[in-house]
């Protein structure tokens, strides 16, 4: 059984709040809503996260109670197709080449959980993973949740660039850099899928709610892609 | 693409001036922001005094320095901080129409009030949308003249076309704010306000706060009385513009237009979007107040506020 409330987050938009604690089971539910409400007139975006969606919608339109009148109505009875939801998002593979020259911090994960470096490549493509939500920057997909076996801190001090593509870790959540940028997860490899492309119908190949597997390829493979090495 | 050859030529770009409209929007839940004018009633204006559609394109002008050249026949209208603009020379008043001729130059000094000058043209400016909207966001990479987020730079022409000369039209002066006066923004309280012990709310909303240096299009940083939240953070959730966030430091932050789409903070609340206007015309060190207000009042008066400007989100 779902529960959720509904509150407002200033004159042009609410937030239905699902659960209070990241749950990968939530992501189903949560995409489910989003498709639903995604033809409710006067909504003009729709940001799903861990355990909330956020409804923005046109105040000219709209106001806070006729919207969550409007939401309550298209949220009547997904609790009850939960259940079979898990086809509500796409299972994507992603490929990728993980290597210490493209993974800077595949050894110091193996340290901190006193693995080898195959160990963790192993468990970092041996599951799918939950996209929970896309923020920080156009394309970045906060994916989880990752073993506690596997689950690695942050470095103490932020790398000045990620080059686009690396993927990596940060405690239980996996994510692909979308875009260069200063970043302090783990970086374990990188892929030549583009997260963010402009010239992609959908622009993203993945959305909250969607099922993510890493999947190991050679050097080869990697730069038959597109990959960049540099 | 062959750069546009009319429009207004841009001279020196000034400290910031970027291209901007309402913002853009249906992309939020790929992580794109929405962007937009940081003062829409400015914005707004400036689209109205020339019949504009509320939609068009403006620049947004921030602290001066920009000097363009018209390279064709246009009627313009500036609007916001008064940044001393002159035109070839002589001084010119700010809230109101002029018509300029090819040749005419247009220089912006320093701000004698405000912030943030819009400065549209008759017709709006013909620029490429990216994702639906010209909004620049640099830290995106997205909008502007070029559609990768770059502000405007020396060489860079504003396309637009000729437009006859009109009437003068200028804005009665009871619709003009006075940017110099105290500020006081107004908060419709959420979920996450009982985050906080009934004495920070009670202090957040009796003390006085300074806008900080540290601001930008992202966020308003305030510095003051330090606010204790129960938790540190929250599960990342959607966050709208305004919305008031509290990282563990205790020095709140307003999110502003080019704010990241999720965020884990807790919140205070939302604050009123219309005070954000005039928030984005106070300098550095300008001191603001809070009050609770009315999710029901805000929602009215925002409703009246762009049917004044003909704006309909669609």
């Amino acid at each position: 059984m779902t529960h959720w409330r509904i509150d407002p987050a200033g004159a042009d938009a609410l937030i239905v709040r699902f659960g209070e604690h990241i749950d990968p089971a939530l992501a189903d539910t949560i995409r489910l809503a989003t498709d639903r409400l995604r033809t409710v007139a006067s909504v003009r975006d729709l940001i799903p996260s861990y355990t909330t969606l956020m409804v923005c919608y046109s105040p000219v339109h709209s106001d806070f109670e006729r919207m969550a009148a409007k939401v309550t109505h298209a949220l009547e009875g997904v609790s009850a197709v939960t259940s079979d939801a898990r086809s509500a998002g796409r299972r994507v593979e992603i490929p990728v080449w993980y290597h210490s020259s493209v993974g800077p911090d595949l050894e110091r994960v193996a340290r901190y959980h006193k693995i080898s470096v195959e160990e963790v490549i192993h468990r970092h493509s041996g599951c799918d993973y939950q996209v929970f939500a896309i923020g920080f920057a156009p394309g970045f997909a906060y994916m989880g949740n990752v073993d506690p076996s596997l689950a690695t801190p942050r470095l103490d001090t932020p790398r000045p660039l990620v080059p686009a593509g690396s993927v990596a870790l940060a405690d239980q959540q996996t994510a692909v850099y979308p875009i260069s940028t200063p970043g302090g997860w783990n970086i374990l490899g990188r892929t030549a899928v583009k997260m963010f492309d402009r010239q992609q119908h959908g622009l993203c190949p993945v959305s909250a709610g969607d099922r993510v597997r890493f999947v190991p390829v050679s050097k080869e493979e990697f730069l038959r892609a597109g990959g960049n090495v540099e | 693409m062959t750069p546009a050859r009319h429009g207004l030529g841009v001279i020196k770009p000034g400290i910031l001036t970027l291209v901007q409209d309402l913002g853009r929007f249906g992309y939020q839940h790929l992580g794109l922001t929405t962007g937009g004018a940081a003062d829409e009633q400015a914005h707004l204006w400036a689209n109205r005094l020339l019949g504009n559609s509320a939609q068009s394109a403006t620049l947004e002008i921030c602290y001066g320095g920009l000097q363009l050249e018209a390279q064709v026949p246009t009627r313009i209208a500036i609007t916001g901080a008064d940044l001393q603009p002159t035109l070839n020379g002589q001084a010119i008043h700010t809230w109101q129409t002029h018509n300029l001729v090819a040749g005419d130059r247009l220089h912006f000094g320093h701000p004698k009030t405000g912030v943030r000058a819009y400065l549209a043209v008759q017709g709006g400016f013909t620029i490429e949308p990216s994702f639906g909207s010209v909004a620049t966001v640099m830290r995106e990479g997205i909008g502007g003249l070029d559609g990768k987020g770059r502000p405007l730079k020396s060489g860079d022409c504003v396309p637009c076309s000729a437009t006859k000369p009109g009437p003068l039209m200028r804005v009665a002066p009871r619709y003009i704010p006075d940017y110099s006066q105290p500020l006081t923004i107004r908060v419709i309280e959420g979920h996450q306000s009982h985050q906080f012990h009934p004495e920070d709310r009670q202090r957040f909303y009796s003390a006085s706060y300074r806008l900080s240096n540290h601001s930008d299009r992202m966020g308003a940083r305030l510095e003051g009385p330090a606010l204790k939240p129960r938790i540190n953070g929250i599960v990342s959730e959607g966050i709208n513009f305004g919305a008031i966030q509290v990282p563990p430091d205790g020095q709140a932050i307003i999110l502003l237009k080019d704010r990241q789409t999720i965020g884990g903070y807790p919140k205070l609340g939302t604050a009123f979007a219309r005070d954000l206007f005039l928030l984005a015309q106070r300098q550095p060190g300008a001191l603001l107040r809070f009050t609770p207000g009315s999710l029901e009042e805000e929602q009215k008066a925002l409703r009246r506020f762009y049917a004044f400007f003909g704006f309909t989100f669609d």
